[in-house]
């Protein structure tokens, strides 16, 4: 008869989130003085879905703390109340709260109550409730010494309360969870039983509730029937409790064994405190929400359809099978072994698709961010956001949440002057940051400019030099200035700020993006605002390669990371230190590495002008890397050579090529590791070939 | 059908309270070694390989194991035997190699496979330890089958890498 409500928990959470999202979004639409009714409307029902859903579930928490919220804005719907702009940022305080109290009670923890606490006195004053509220917020403040009462409660239903989908069973449960629960069946109104009718309500009950709750909690459990029930809470008074509680014991006793469905009752109260605790140990992992996606229907549909097309393929495959061998067999083979690769790779796309999310998934948290940032720094903001539906591999956008919300942050905080500078520089005194996310061939482009001050590069250079970075002799162009911004330590920011300017900042930001096989570029014009450019591919899974020769072993160069691949003019080349060959390419000089010397194979081509060399770009360092030759360029699917070995110095992993051997996929950062070539964070060994190469 | 399963069963668990377990065995250098049969994936001819760059030499290199990337040792090399060319009877052994924390597939190349023995393993007995020799770590235990000896191998340590 009763049901376990644990199974629609997880439901229950993801539309609160769900909901709590969408109250985030229209808060932050609403500008008091001019708040449209239907905005507030969907903020109204999205927080009563709340409420009424975790009264249901018992999470007395929320729904408590979500009916106060409620009632503000009954009021400011019925226009009772002006929406004022504090109202907004307590509501906005109180989205938060929940969030926090939903995932606590997600993750089956204990909720910190203090800030539900405290925003609560805060909406009650302005609702300007009663005493018994502000007492009932110090008995949950304090619930050491809890003050028990005994409430007398008659419920009465009327005959029709069955068919409004109500049980009184759970009601009555949920009342005996609020403290000690006497409870008193009368029957005296069942009829005949030939006149009785199974739909109708005929029982009714008088409880006695010994709580350290107030009159409220107890009402919002009958919340749902007022209208269909006799319902009278009365005060017995702590005292008497004790007393009253012996007197009824002996025709309780008696009434629940006259009453079978009371019975029944007795049993749902006593197996609820451990159907509880076997609810807590059905742990779902905190890491729950993420495991699951949404696919929408018509991913699903073409992935049904790709299938469909498979199935044809194979069997008219079989059937050719079972023909005898002639040339228009073999023709016919042929045709439909093009039919098949043709729906692998179609059929590969669409289950890649299914990863794929848009990215207004991360970008749907700017907006609340750069309300709450400007709000503090006192800036006038204005975010844009422009291609939210680009989609982006779940992975990658999990990963790219955190170094976006960085630079975003970075760009208010330094980026953006303050409005007195900006009317004084002749701007706009609102300041414009844009997100743009769009794809570019195999890539996908997210862009977070600003029209602020741009980076100072004077500045950065003194720091770099302060920090020892770079030396005063060093004649960097604008760009290498700015480059300079992602070395580790570095920080401009005269103040550390809990925004930013702790400098473990963009060095982080771009080893994040790295490791996502991507790249962050920064672009900046002083006093027009700056553009940082965040590269990445479209998903991990596959990679965009190079294959290319050394000896007799194939390998993969990322194509993300080549910058060209040339043929060696050896009159440009120069011989620095002992064993260091470098290029001169226009004005760079690249140093050439050898894949051959450091993977250690023999046989390969060793005389410069009779290889190739494909120029790398990682950690903003440019390397050549002398190959044998180059073959295709083909889409591998990356396998982890750790899986079953070990991690290989200089690659990053391994792939299966159509002939069905494996080839290694080359790490380029770990090469230079590898090859002893410091990296650009110490640039003397770069510096000092230059050096070297000028005096000659 | 339930007595057919309750025979073997009970065949099983008769053998498993002996502490019998089957083994597979191979050749290396005219001796016959034995790994658990249970751990024994597949047997492979020798193929082509893709070499790891700068792995130690007993590192043949990785194959492409129906989609999965796997390490094949060579256990001459490893027990620090002198190679020999691979020949037809050349093959590969994978294996499955639990760890403390996880498990991997790796393949050893041995000079031809052998038969199945029935072992009891108190049969076995510990390796004589006045043996200076290196490889007698990779080794669990000795045991006589018929007028051979067979050792059988800790393929946890063998294949520690």
């Amino acid at each position: 008869m009763s049901i376990d409500l644990s199974q629609f928990f997880e439901v229950f959470f993801e539309e609160s989130f769900e909901g709590l999202d969408a109250m985030e979004a229209e808060l932050l639409n609403l500008v008091p003085g001019e708040e449209d009714l239907e905005t507030i409307n969907t903020i109204f029902r999205a927080a009563h879905s709340i409420k009424g859903g975790s009264g249901t579930f018992g999470f007395n928490s929320v729904s408590d703390f979500t009916h106060v919220l409620e009632t503000l804005l009954d009021q400011i719907r019925e226009g009772k109340r002006e929406l004022t702009a504090e109202h907004v940022n307590l509501l906005l305080k109180a989205v938060d709260c929940l969030r926090a109290l939903l995932s606590a009670l997600q993750a089956e923890q204990d909720p910190n109550l203090e800030d539900a606490i405290a925003l609560r006195i805060k909406f009650e004053e302005i609702l300007g409730v009663n005493q018994s509220g502000a007492t009932k917020v110090a008995a949950e403040k304090q619930p050491a010494q809890p003050e028990f009462n005994t409430y007398q409660i008659d419920f009465k239903p009327h005959h029709h309360l069955f068919k409004t989908g109500n049980e009184p069973l759970y009601m009555i449960s949920e009342l005996a969870e609020l403290g000690d629960l006497e409870t008193l069946a009368f029957h005296n109104e069942l009829p005949d039983i030939t006149d009785l009718s199974a739909d109708d309500c005929f029982l009714s009950w008088r409880f006695f509730l010994n709580t350290v709750k107030d009159e409220s909690a107890i009402r919002e459990i009958f919340e749902w029937v007022e209208d269909d029930a006799d319902i009278s809470i009365t005060l017995c008074g702590g005292l008497f409790a004790e007393q009253q509680q012996a007197t009824i014991e002996e025709p309780a006793v008696e009434n629940i064994e006259s009453s079978p469905e009371v019975a029944e009752v007795a049993e749902v109260v006593a197996v609820n405190p451990s159907k509880k605790a076997a609810t807590a140990k059905v742990t779902t992992p905190a890491a729950a929400e993420s495991t699951s996606i949404r696919v929408g229907i018509d991913k699903v549909d073409s992935l049904i359809n790709m299938v469909g097309e498979l199935v044809i393929t194979q069997a008219m495959l079989s059937q050719i099978g079972e023909q005898e061998i002639t040339e228009t067999t073999i023709a016919s083979l042929q045709e439909g072994l093009a039919q098949l690769a043709h729906n692998t790779r179609d059929l590969q796309e669409s289950v890649m698709r299914i990863r794929m999310l848009p990215i207004s998934f991360v970008f749907s948290r700017f907006p609340r961010l750069v309300r709450d940032i400007s709000q503090k720094l006192n800036k006038q903001v204005e975010l844009k956001l422009l291609g939210e539906q680009t989609e982006l591999d779940k992975t990658v956008m999990e990963k790219i949440s955190d170094p976006m919300v960085h630079l975003v942050r970075n760009s208010l905080d330094h980026g953006l002057e303050t409005v007195e500078q900006r009317i004084a520089a002749g701007k706009d005194p609102v300041g414009k940051v844009t997100l743009n996310a769009f794809h570019q061939g195999g890539n996908i482009v997210i862009e977070i400019m600003d029209d602020g001050q741009g980076l100072n590069t004077e500045k950065i250079k003194k720091k770099a030099i302060a920090n020892g970075l770079v030396t005063e002799a060093d004649e960097l162009d604008a760009d290498e200035i700015n480059e300079l911004i992602f070395m580790p330590g570095f920080s401009t920011a005269d103040e550390v700020s809990d925004i930013s300017g702790r400098g473990v900042g963009m060095d982080v930001v771009r080893r994040n993006i790295q490791s996502l096989n991507g790249s962050v570029e920064v672009s900046s014009a002083a006093g027009v605002g700056s553009t940082f450019t965040i590269r990445l591919p479209l998903t991990l899974a596959i990679l965009d390669g190079q294959l290319v020769r050394v000896a007799k072993h194939t390998y993969i160069i990322p194509l993300i990371s080549i910058v060209e691949s040339l043929q060696i003019d050896i009159s440009k080349v120069s011989r620095v230190g002992k064993d260091l060959d470098v290029l001169r390419l226009r004005d760079e000089y690249i140093p050439i590495l050898r894949l051959y010397t450091i993977f250690n194979h023999q046989g390969a081509i060793e005389t410069l002008d009779k290889t190739l060399l494909v120029v790398v770009e990682s950690d903003n360092q440019k390397i050549g890397l002398l190959v044998d030759d180059l073959l295709s360029q083909q889409q591998v699917v990356i396998k982890s050579l750790e899986a079953n070995y070990q991690k290989v110095d200089g690659v990053s992993g391994a792939t299966i090529l159509g002939d069905g051997r494996v080839s290694l996929i080359v790490d380029i950062s770990g090469l230079i590791k590898l090859s002893g070539l410091r990296k650009p964070g110490s640039q003397e060994l770069i510096i000092e070939s230059k050096a070297s190469l000028e005096a000659s | 059908m339930i007595s057919a399963h309750s025979e073997v069963d009970s065949k099983i668990m008769l053998e498993q309270a002996q502490g019998v377990k089957q083994f597979l065995t191979f050749f290396m250098a005219d001796e016959e070694y034995g790994v658990d049969i249970l751990t024994v994936q597949e047997i492979r001819s020798w193929e082509e390989i893709t070499e790891i760059p700068n792995a130690p030499d007993y590192l043949k290199g990785v194959i492409n194991l129906r989609g999965t990337i796997v390490p094949i040792l060579d256990l001459r090399l490893r027990f620090g035997l002198s190679a020999i060319d691979y020949g037809p009877l050349t093959v590969v052994i994978v294996v499955k190699v639990y760890f403390e924390q996880n498990s991997k597939i790796m393949g050893v190349v041995v000079d031809a496979v052998s038969d199945v023995y029935s072992i009891a393993e108190h049969d076995a007995k510990t390796v004589p330890n006045f043996t200076d020799s290196e490889n007698s770590e990779f080794v669990a235990g000795l045991v006589n089958v018929g007028e051979k000896m067979v050792a059988l191998l800790d393929l946890k340590k063998t294949m520690d890498i």
